[in-house]
């Protein structure tokens, strides 16, 4: 394969019900600043339907270009007429970089797509930068988040990555950004899309808040034990405006929903602050929450890894201590 | 109905060590165990097994020793074991796994194959969503439930963020699963003992019809540059005090730190 035909940093960036998901304008930020360093363009792959619209907010958050295919196949994400989409454009556009979030979709799509087009992926990068040969350097955890692994795809193009949401910056966005919009025809293959139908969509009500986007967590662990245990969490969540996560423990003990999971298996956050309580700090939790701004630790066991991690570590008893804050701060805000 | 089951043996992470002195792993007494969404994905083909009489085969890529978890899948009760094993299959990416994978599943009868969504050593959930594109099956991931019509049409649950989706799916197929969906029984004492007097057919390289340049380290568009311990930030102070002074300390650097 010559790789030197292939140019530019493509992003796939994910709608639902025609909003453009976080993660996308994250990606497009990161890929703003790895096309400037090759000088090379942003490119957004917007697929959907009645969804024209919405590119001009991919341009204000970073793209030079923005694809878009308008189609009823694409209505709502199905992965067959998904990777023949992007199929098309990788053969007709050959982008030397495609980015992918990694939410169900695109570790969905992803995999499927590397495949059809036969070129490597690498998943759940947390640091993406470009070499000195211009290559695309993927780094990832590996060994269920043990060990840093820089990976690369020399090869074979386009060098694909996907990214969980939380680990990249948006840009500000600039709304007076120019772009190029681009309607997009994709050839279909109905057949093959007719072999999975979609019944229909329900959606429950897991706490309905993405704990990605809290600014302040207020996190229980084991040492929280029970749901009773977790109101004290709430009450101190409520006084600091905080969102209430856990670790996984109390997930597998049924306590709270698995969408307030932070960690390896759970979501990445990245909060202003994070107060783990109870926690006692496995590999996997830290992974997903040690790029937190601050950390305030609460742990009976003063050598729980969880304070490797901490700015203040706190040795005590969650179910003691967190009454007291709760009542401090709420003093000092009335 | 014919299931095939795949299944990988992984290091159980969860008792994985650093060794703070050297920042490096410590591998030394970690326990391998069958991945865990894969042990779902086992589980929902044996309950296929109890309600309609399906055949169930488990295959697992990988070292010789990886023989332990399909002895396992025996004593849980499948009917056949395949161990795919052969040096020209090592130092595999996702791509050349799913490659040799799908090789060897063209020469094993299928209306449903199964996967876990994603093994605990990797964390990348590609190579279902791979082998299915090489046998050109459609897929869905992230499986919660399965029915069938006894015919040619699944009727599958298939978790989102937001909820779940119900979706008609044309057999055969390829489904990822997930662990906790379904909880897996435990071998049976009977199956047990069965299971060592049982055959494992082991299968190298010369029993799957794909080229030396698709699989193992050769049919690998992705390597590793380079692997390296993860720089912790150093740690914090620590505090050994009582509730009220914890709570001072606490209320001050928060206020230090402007976040109150």
């Amino acid at each position: 394969m010559d790789t030197t035909q292939y140019k530019d940093v493509y992003v796939f960036c994910e709608q639902r019900e025609g909003v453009i998901q976080s993660v996308a304008l994250e990606l497009l930020g990161k890929a703003r600043e790895l096309a400037d360093t090759l000088n090379e363009k942003v490119v957004a792959i917007l697929l959907g339907k009645d969804i024209k619209a919405k590119a001009q907010d991919l341009i204000a958050a970073g793209a030079d270009k923005v694809l878009v295919v308008d189609n009823d196949v694409l209505k709502y994400y199905l992965t067959e007429p998904y990777t023949q989409a992007i199929t098309q454009i990788i053969s007709e556009q050959k982008p030397s970089i495609l980015m992918i979030g990694a939410t169900t979709i695109g570790r969905d799509l992803g995999p499927r797509l590397s495949a059809r087009v036969c070129t490597g992926l690498t998943a759940d990068c947390t640091k993406l930068e470009i070499g000195e040969e211009r290559e695309l350097l993927m780094t990832r955890p590996a060994f269920g988040g043990n060990l840093m692994a820089t990976i690369v795809c020399k090869n074979h193009r386009p060098q694909m990555s996907t990214v969980r949401p939380g680990v990249m910056k948006k840009m500000t966005p600039d709304a007076a950004r120019k772009g190029e919009i681009v309607d997009y025809q994709i050839a279909f293959n109905q057949e093959k899309i007719g072999r999975v139908r979609l019944l229909n969509t329900v959606k429950e009500d897991k706490g309905m808040i993405d704990i990605s986007d809290a600014k302040i967590l207020v996190s229980g662990g084991r040492g929280v034990g029970s749901a009773e245990g977790f109101k004290k969490l709430e009450d101190l969540a409520a006084v600091l405006n905080a969102q209430v996560s856990s670790s996984r423990a109390c997930v597998d003990a049924g306590i709270i929903d698995h969408s307030r999971q932070v960690g390896q298996t759970g979501k990445t956050v990245r909060p202003d602050l994070y107060i783990a309580c109870g926690i006692s700090g496995a590999i996997q939790h830290l992974a997903g929450m040690e790029e937190s701004e601050f950390i305030v630790a609460i742990n009976k066991d003063k050598f729980a890894p969880i304070f490797n991690v901490a700015d203040v570590g706190i040795v005590g008893d969650v179910n003691k201590i967190l009454p007291l804050l709760t009542e401090r701060l709420k003093g000092m805000m009335e | 109905m014919k299931i095939v089951v795949c299944i990988k043996q992984v290091p159980d992470t969860t008792e994985v060590k650093i060794n703070p002195q050297t920042g490096t792993l410590i591998r030394e007494g970690v326990p391998s165990i069958m991945n865990p969404d894969d042990k779902g994905g086992l589980e929902l083909a044996l309950q296929l097994k109890d309600k309609y009489g399906a055949h169930v085969t488990v295959i697992t890529m990988g070292l010789p020793q990886a023989e332990d978890i399909l002895r396992e899948a025996l004593a849980m009760g499948v009917d056949r074991a395949i161990l795919l094993t052969d040096r020209k299959l090592g130092g595999a990416d996702t791509l050349a796994t799913s490659n040799a994978l799908a090789g060897a599943l063209r020469n094993i009868e299928h209306d449903l194959i199964i996967t876990g969504r994603q093994a605990i050593d990797g964390d990348t959930a590609q190579v279902g969503p791979q082998i299915a594109e090489h046998l050109d099956l459609p897929q869905v991931s992230y499986l919660e439930n399965l029915e069938y019509d006894g015919k040619k049409t699944f009727t599958i649950r298939k978790q989102t963020e937001e909820g779940y989706q119900m979706l008609e799916v044309d057999a055969p197929c390829l489904v990822t699963v997930l662990a906790p969906a379904f909880k897996a029984r435990y071998m049976s004492v009977s199956g047990i003992v069965e299971a060592y007097g049982r055959e494992v057919e082991v299968w190298g390289a010369d029993k799957i019809d794909v080229a030396d340049e698709k699989i193992g380290k050769a049919g690998s568009p992705t390597s590793v540059a380079k692997a390296f311990p993860k720089s912790l930030k150093p740690a914090g102070e620590q505090y050994d005090v009582d509730p009220e002074q914890a709570v001072g300390i606490i209320v001050s650097k928060l206020k230090e730190k402007f976040i109150i």
